[in-house]
């Protein structure tokens, strides 16, 4: 892999989180580190597991492949290898290679002196999949309450866990969920879109830059929030898309029981209304 | 990072306790029901549990009445029901009826207390016969509903001279809307506080329309239910889910619902327990509309009526299954002549009978053979003959499921009619006819 001429400036030693100048070195273009070694190994194993837990299982049909939880009987205890455990040794490779991706993120960052808000925004996404496996799961008392590890499997998970709750669009942590993942979605379309228009213009016109986008948002809507703003503005979606997502699933169980609908019945209580 | 300042924790705080404020606290009690991870689970808040635990406790029965002696029959006048039973057996029962029914009331709540007891000149005693009559039908021909955990007055009444939990056909809220009754913008407790058609009982557990609206092809081919009629559907689902405690994974897989091979054997039960209360409410509750005062009867003149919540009232069994009519064994069904007494001899014999050549299984679907029930009664015969449609014997109703499901595929045999298959609750009500079946045409006659 060639490396072009400024770069062996950034390819400095130290920086690292863990095990000082151990694998502290590039392979190609990608830098390896402590973490870079540790995500393989688990991505590897919980692999391995997964397709050697298929071999045991029924079927090859990728979409019903299941690795199943535990059953609630076991609590948060430890299961037999084929009736849950398999599942408890995967999770635990799959949150130890996110976990390292994160922190080898970070350590590129300190490497290159920049701010950690990859591994920061990444550090959402691994919370909210802690969340189902384990945070919520721990509050109610059994393993079993973590998603099976499966294309069909976990979907009807997520469809029996919203209908526990009767009518999960009712969760107003949901609602907050959904709705920033789809201002999420809108953000970004009009971000992209409008640097696109900006640096693909029409025949024999120049390429724009940030005055024309900031001209077309205000004669638009009034408005430009500005080219840092907009990231600072994607940044705050998307990590609130994962962070409402995991508090909406640790409500449900944990801190309430019955259907959401029912939720709401302290606006209906409030003394001012009735 | 200039985010985390003190302002924006003070307001995550504030509103993160918003949210749980209107919460519970872990941990709850979670029950599975299915194949592990797949989450069909019931979950319970301990206290809310332990409260409903504590409320559904039947009382200690009266201890059995001394064998022998008369009959009631030959001792008081006018015994239209319970006539086969012996004096004692009688007064037993009826000091438990005072208990389960009227306890501050007493006897003169059913007896006119000028008059002799014999006097029927009182609506609560033409309505207790009736109410005895279905009772003894439950426990002897809905058994896939009831089991032989049966009911009793008490199931129902628990010490009220009416029941805690009826209902009545809703004209709503009465408010200028377009949207009536679909219950848009509307938290009825009916439906567990959701936004769902408040009033899903008149369609189907007083009508008999079609409850299942899912189709059962995996593209839409022919399937023209409409998402206004899913809500009517799910507006039963949710009473129901609400009155047993119990959520959706109870009786279905989600991923599924129409499903009956990946249902948990709880949702036959419920299928027969839809039957059996229109059943009940057309054979039994209906028929007593000229009797019973307008303090019985809803803003539209119609009786209270039975639905799930009445008996089951927030646990999946009534009582959580304590078997309350093994100890009465005159509620089990009508007495036959001669009495208890024959009643058990015949059932000895037959128990002995039936032993070491039937399996169990097979004996178990023997069971519910339908007995017209066939009270001696004046009454009853007319009262019958005022319900139209006779009622759906379990049988009957169970051959009805596989002509249901296979009557949506063949749409091309019947195009241009599209008859509508479905009445809903008073006609002036639906200023929609909920989009069903008429439009748009099926893809095949465009």
């Amino acid at each position: 892999m060639a490396m072009l001429s400024f770069e062996k400036k950034y390819r400095v030693r130290g920086g690292t989180l863990l095990g000082g100048d151990l694998f502290d070195f590039w392979v190609g273009p990608f830098y390896v580190g402590f973490f870079g070694v540790s995500t393989i190994f688990f991505a590897t194993l919980g692999t391995l597991l997964i397709i050697w837990g298929a071999a045991m299982g029924p079927t090859w049909n990728p979409w019903e492949i299941n690795i199943a939880p535990p059953d609630l009987s076991y609590g948060l205890g430890m299961a037999p290898l084929m009736e849950g455990g398999l599942w408890q040794f995967i999770t635990i490779c799959a949150i130890g290679a996110f976990v390292s991706w994160a922190l080898r993120q970070a350590e590129i960052a300190r490497k290159l002196g920049m701010g950690l808000h990859v591994p920061i925004a990444f550090g959402f996404a691994i919370l909210a999949y802690v969340t189902l496996v384990v945070i919520r799961p721990v509050l109610l008392g059994a393993w079993g309450h973590g998603f099976p590890y499966g294309i069909f499997s976990h979907l009807d998970w997520v469809s029996n866990v919203g209908y526990q709750y009767l009518h999960f669009h009712y969760n107003p942590a949901h609602m907050l969920a959904i709705t920033f993942f789809f201002t999420n979605a809108l953000a970004l379309a009009l971000h992209g879109s409008l640097i696109l228009s900006m640096t693909n213009p029409q025949k024999g016109e120049p390429v724009k830059t940030g005055e024309h986008e900031n001209t077309f948002f205000r004669d638009l809507v009034g408005y430009s929030i500005g080219a840092l703003g907009i990231h600072r503005l994607g940044l705050f979606l998307a990590i609130n898309a994962a962070f409402w997502s995991a508090v909406c699933i640790v409500l449900s169980g944990p801190f309430w029981t019955r259907g959401w609908p029912e939720w709401w019945n302290w606006w209906l209580e409030l003394p001012f209304w009735s | 990072m200039k985010f985390l300042n003190r302002k924006t924790v003070v307001l995550a705080a504030l509103g993160a306790s918003a949210i749980l404020a209107g919460c519970e606290a872990p941990p709850p009690e979670t029950i599975q029901n299915g194949y592990r991870g797949l989450q069909m689970q019931t979950n319970y808040n301990p206290r809310l549990l332990q409260a409903s635990l504590e409320a559904n406790v039947p009382p200690d029965p009266i201890p059995a009445s001394a064998e022998g002696g008369p009959l009631a029959k030959d001792v008081y006048k006018n015994v239209q029901v319970l006539g086969n039973l012996t004096v004692n057996e009688f007064n037993r029962l009826m000091v438990a009826l005072t208990n389960w029914v009227a306890p501050e009331q007493g006897c003169y709540y059913c007896h006119v207390s000028d008059g002799g007891f014999e006097e029927d000149g009182i609506y609560t005693k033409v309505t207790s016969r009736r109410m005895l009559q279905m009772t003894q039908d439950t426990n002897a021909n809905w058994k896939d509903h009831v089991a032989d955990t049966g009911i009793t007055c008490y199931t129902c009444h628990r010490g009220n001279p009416v029941p805690e939990y009826v209902w009545v056909t809703d004209p709503g809220p009465g408010q200028p809307t377009a949207l009536a009754p679909t219950g848009q913008n509307i938290a009825a407790a009916s439906v567990a506080y959701s936004s769902l058609p408040y009033d899903p009982f008149t369609p189907f557990l007083l009508q008999d329309n079609d409850i299942r609206v899912i189709g059962d092809t995996v593209l839409p081919q022919g399937n023209r239910r409409s998402i206004k009629q899913a809500e009517w559907t799910y507006g039963l689902m949710m009473h129901m889910s609400d009155s047993l405690g119990v959520n959706c994974t109870y009786c279905h897989n989600s991923r599924s619902f129409y499903s009956w091979d990946q249902s948990p054997p709880q949702r036959t039960t419920a299928w027969y327990a839809i039957r059996h209360v229109r059943e009940l409410n057309n054979d039994y509750v209906v028929p007593l509309t000229d009797i019973l005062p307008d303090s019985r009867k809803g803003p539209l003149g119609d009786v209270y009526k039975v639905y799930c919540a009445t008996c089951h009232q927030g646990a999946y069994k009534p009582l959580y299954g304590a078997p309350m009519v093994k100890d009465y064994p005159s509620l089990q069904g009508p007495i036959p002549e001669g009495g208890l007494a024959a009643k058990k001899a015949a059932e000895e014999a037959a128990a002995a009978a039936s032993e070491g050549d039937t399996p169990p299984a097979q004996a178990k679907a023997e069971m519910p053979v339908v007995a017209e029930p066939e009270p001696a009664e004046a009454a009853a015969s007319d009262e019958q003959a005022k319900a139209e449609p006779p009622a759906p014997a379990p049988e009957a109703a169970a051959e009805e499921e596989p002509a249901e499901a296979t009557a949506d595929a063949p749409v091309e045999q019947q195009p241009q009619q599209y008859p509508p298959r479905l009445q809903y609750p008073p006609p002036s009500m639906m200023r929609y006819p909920p989009a069903p079946l008429q439009y748009p045409p099926a893809p095949q006659t465009r």
